[in-house]
This record gives C-alpha cells, sequence and structure tokens, in this order.
C-alpha cells in the first residue's frame, strides 16, 4: 500500500522514464482504488505528451550567461 | 490599465526561451535563432525610450523579432532574383497542362495544418513556463526539454533528488492549470 505523495512522485518519474518496475506496480495497484490519483496520472502523461509534440527548444544556461553579459555591455 | 515598464535586466531570464522557440520554428537554425534573439534584445534596448508601455513587455519584445526574422529573409534573399516565387505551367509530363490550382497546397492536409498548430502549441506551453517561479521553470527545463539526468541536474543546481521532484511536481502541476486556461479553453 502506498500513499497518495508516493503515487504522485511516481507517476512524475514515470513521466520521464525513471520509475522501476516494482514502483510502476505500486501505482496501478493504488490507481485501481484511488481515483484521484488516476485522473492525475491522465493529466500529467497529457502534458508529456502535449510537450513532446511541441518540441520545446531551450538556450542553455551558459548561452543564456553569455546573452546577459553582451546585454550588459550595452545598459 | 497601468503603464507596463521595461526591465532589460530581467530580460534574458523572463522572455530569452520564450522568444527563441518563436525564432526557431521561423528560421530552423539554431544558431541563427540565438543571433536574432541578442538582436532584439539590443534593438529593445536601443529603443526603449519610444516604449510607450501600451502592450506588455513581451509583446513588444515579440514584435522587434518579427522584423528580426523578415529582416534575416531579406538579407540572405538580398541577391537578384533569388527572392521572387517562380511557377511553371505543367513542365513535367505527368502534369503537362494542368491548372496552377490543382498544384497548390491541399489546405486540409493534416501536415501543414499540424506543424502550425505544435507551434502555436510551443508557445503556449512556453507563455506558461515563463509563468512559473524562477527556480521551477530551469529544472523543468533542464529536465523536460534538455532531456538531463536527475543526477546531472542534482549535481548542477547542488539539491538532492527528493527536492527535485517537488519541485518537478510543483511546475507541472502549474503548468496543467496554465495550459487548461491557455490551451485547453480557447
Amino acid at each position: 500500500m502506498i500513499s497518495c505523495d508516493e503515487a504522485t512522485v511516481i507517476c512524475n518519474k514515470s513521466q520521464y522514464d525513471e520509475a522501476t518496475i516494482i514502483e510502476k506496480i505500486k501505482l496501478q495497484f493504488h490507481v485501481l482504488y484511488c481515483s484521484t490519483c488516476a485522473s492525475f496520472i491522465k493529466k500529467n502523461t497529457q502534458l508529456t505528451s502535449l510537450c513532446k509534440k511541441a518540441n520545446l527548444k531551450t538556450l542553455t544556461a551558459a548561452e543564456k550567461i553569455a546573452m546577459k553579459r553582451e546585454l550588459q555591455k550595452k545598459i | 490599465m497601468t503603464a507596463h515598464q521595461l526591465h532589460p535586466d530581467a530580460w534574458v531570464d523572463s522572455y530569452a526561451d520564450y522568444l527563441y522557440n518563436y525564432a526557431v520554428s521561423r528560421v530552423s537554425d539554431s544558431e541563427v535563432a540565438k543571433d536574432l534573439v541578442q538582436d532584439t534584445f539590443f534593438a529593445g534596448l536601443k529603443s526603449a525610450k519610444n516604449y510607450k508601455g501600451e502592450a506588455a513587455e513581451r509583446t513588444w519584445l515579440i514584435a522587434i523579432l518579427k522584423r528580426k526574422v523578415i529582416d534575416h529573409y531579406r538579407k540572405i534573399n538580398s541577391k537578384k532574383g533569388k527572392a521572387e516565387v517562380r511557377m511553371s505551367y505543367g513542365t513535367n509530363r505527368e502534369d503537362e497542362g494542368s491548372w496552377l490550382e490543382e498544384q497548390v497546397a491541399d489546405p486540409f492536409s493534416a501536415f501543414e495544418n499540424d506543424a502550425i498548430e505544435n507551434e502555436e502549441l510551443g508557445m503556449a506551453i512556453q507563455e506558461c513556463i515563463s509563468k512559473l517561479p524562477e527556480k521551477q521553470s530551469l529544472v523543468f527545463n533542464m529536465k523536460t526539454v534538455q532531456g538531463m539526468s536527475t543526477e546531472d541536474i542534482c549535481k548542477e543546481l547542488d539539491i538532492n533528488p527528493s527536492n527535485l521532484w517537488v519541485m518537478i511536481h510543483r511546475a507541472r502541476t502549474a503548468l496543467m492549470g496554465c495550459l487548461n486556461q491557455n490551451w485547453f479553453k480557447r
């Protein structure tokens, strides 16, 4: 038996493929009797697929620091 | 309505990713996109005194970036003749004599429409990410966008894994709520 808090952590981990098989089984079992977590998992998984679909890009921290430095020079 | 103000110090943290996504989807070259974002910040700084505070900072910056993207295409197309669109009337044997109308893109094509929709989705997500507290958006970006491992992020930010998962959880919950408003209810 796991609590909802534990279930949430496992759910978040599994969004990044970092949950172990045992954790996944625990989560599946939890979902059987907890509809709140079931709907959370559904939404969370949807967010993951949206992020994948959107093909997000980000500048690395180093690039941002370089950018800031350039900008500071001109302020 | 209160007048908006410019805070150039915070530009990179607040808008760099948002502007970068916009640029990358239009020029499809990450180096060029990066330069365009930097140029946008410079141009913003230069014309800061013309900013009347009518539009939000982000809207104002994206308007500058739009011009920069157009200028970029003008520059690479500046050699004469390159910028014109040539359409020949059915030269291939197969479509010889067919009308130009038959050659235009299918307006219901899932391929093009999906690309446009995904780009809008990207901007919506980016907007929501920019509303997160700084630390949360940093962790979320590192994990989700850059795909870094938990271990690496913990080392870099000097936090422990359970800390990281709490931040990821808060970020994800906030994003779900924000996207519900910005994306699904449009």
